[in-house]
């Protein structure tokens, strides 16, 4: 089976700084996929190669076998990513959000998936609603949303929870799970690592732009019997 | 083809939801304009045998068409970069073409918008008639798109508004504000007379005003000519620019 995501030696500068220093992965279609690593680690850097969103200097990156820069349409109708930032156009309500978001992946008359999805992030009541009048919470939602809008079988959540409150973490985790189990392949970055402890099959920890560590969550963690994941992911950047 | 139409869509409702301030409010500008110059010298100044007032016109009506188009590239651009919100037209597989279209029909929309805004504001004041429709129409079309794509290429560069701001104002505005806008160059001096044919603009005013009177300080092909080679130009550099992710993919 190819590959959900396959990244080989990526590496990027920034200046003088090196963001990336030659990471390989490779991610399998179906995987709830942990990137871990302290800040600067590389994971955003990663991601944005991952979604076209920086050129790497050199290696190769892979979505469902397309190059990201050589077959970039195909490989980005694959791939929804929930950026770290929290971003918005201040001109749209909710849903005229994410009919916009459809229509530029090529998808018009998109409302009976929109509504779903509004229904499972429970912003059904705030669809209508100017996204500046929305909380932080809520919009942090609505960038879920946006990314899940043309139904991408990869997913990329970059800290999707950070500033969300514990309810709204528990109803998304909920619908990411059931994406999960209906085949999305879901790549997650987050501090919080008892969220990639009980969700997350494998996991990458990361560290001055390198993979440090790779394997199931189930080995990682048998390295350091009795240890949290937090407790294994200290002592692994330790080392 | 649907990224590209949901891009123009959406770049239009972004100045149409706003258009008092992006299409009442510069129209509100050009009647300044004439009502204060028309005031001034209509009784003293004829150009071409056409009455002042009459002349300030088309030269009103297309240097809006021109800064409108300018302002709402480059406004959506830098506003998108800063905001972070460029993401969500970065993420989609909307190629590097489309986006420069939508970008610039979109900015084109918006200057023509304004420019019959000012005809029709304006045209009370004035005996005007269009001679000749379509080099009016060509000239609006094609000096907007130049001014369009140039939007693209002030917005995806400056990283601060402030930067914008020193490109509208230090460039887009003397080109404007000197092409013949508000006077024939046959009335400057012969050295600013010869600098005016190196500004662009001075073609885009002069081939627009030919089609209301027929008459024109440069031929109406020469000046089509001049903004053809121009629009290409410029059209080239931010395809260019736009492939290569400038400033926009790190």
């Amino acid at each position: 089976m190819i590959p959900a995501v396959s990244i080989v030696d990526v590496v990027k500068h920034f200046g003088s700084l090196q963001a990336l220093a030659g990471v390989s992965l490779e991610i399998g279609q179906g995987e709830f996929f942990g990137l871990l690593g302290p800040n600067g680690a590389g994971k955003t850097t990663l991601i944005s190669s991952l979604a076209g969103l920086i050129r790497p200097d050199s290696g190769m990156i892979k979505v469902m076998g397309h190059d990201v820069i050589a077959d970039f349409r195909e490989a980005r109708r694959l791939l929804g990513v929930v950026p770290q930032e929290l971003v918005f156009d201040p001109f749209f309500n909710v849903r005229e959000t994410l009919r916009i978001q459809s229509g530029y992946f090529g998808i018009r008359k998109n409302d009976d998936w929109i509504d779903e999805i509004l229904e499972n992030l429970d912003l059904t009541g705030k669809a209508n609603v100017n996204m500046r009048r929305l909380s932080g919470g809520m919009k942090r939602r609505v960038l879920v949303a946006q990314a899940l809008v043309h139904k991408p079988p990869v997913i990329v959540l970059d800290e999707p929870t950070a500033g969300v409150d514990v309810e709204l973490r528990q109803g998304l985790w909920q619908f990411i799970r059931r994406l999960n189990g209906e085949g999305h392949t879901i790549i997650l970055t987050t501090h919080y690592l008892e969220e990639a402890e009980a969700l997350c099959n494998r996991i990458a920890l990361m560290k001055q732009g390198r993979v440090i560590a790779l394997d199931t969550t189930a080995n990682l963690m048998a390295a350091y019997p009795g240890a949290s994941l937090e407790q294994v992911f200290v002592r692994t950047m330790q080392q | 083809m649907i990224g590209f139409l949901t891009l123009f869509e959406k770049e239009f409702l972004r100045f149409w939801k706003v258009s008092f301030q992006t299409v009442a409010a510069p129209v509100l500008t050009a009647l300044l304009y004439l009502l204060i110059f028309g005031h001034v010298l209509d009784e003293h100044v004829q150009v071409h045998g056409v009455r002042y007032i009459s002349f300030l016109v088309p030269g009103l009506v297309m240097m809006q068409v021109l800064q409108n188009a300018f302002a709402n590239s480059s406004s959506s651009l830098i506003q998108a970069k800063i905001t972070g919100s460029i993401v969500f037209v970065l993420l989609p597989p909307i190629p590097y073409g489309a986006f420069f279209a939508a970008y610039v029909l979109a900015a084109v929309a918006r200057g023509l918008m304004v420019g019959v805004g000012v005809l029709l504001a304006t045209v009370w004041f004035a005996e005007l008639k269009v001679v000749a429709p379509w080099w009016t129409l060509v000239f609006a079309l094609i000096g907007g798109g130049l001014f369009a794509a140039l939007g693209m290429i002030a917005g995806v560069w400056s990283e601060k508004f402030d930067q914008l701001a020193a490109f509208q104002n230090f460039l887009i505005m003397p080109l404007t504000m000197l092409s013949g806008v508000f006077y024939s160059i046959y009335t400057l001096p012969t050295f600013w007379q010869g600098l005016s044919h190196y500004n662009p603009v001075f073609y885009m005013i002069d081939g627009f005003r030919y089609g209301f009177f027929g008459v024109s300080d440069v031929a109406p092909e020469t000046s089509l000519a001049v903004v053809v080679t121009c629009f290409a130009a410029v059209s080239m550099l931010t395809l260019r620019l736009l492939k290569r992710g400038w400033k926009l993919r790190g």
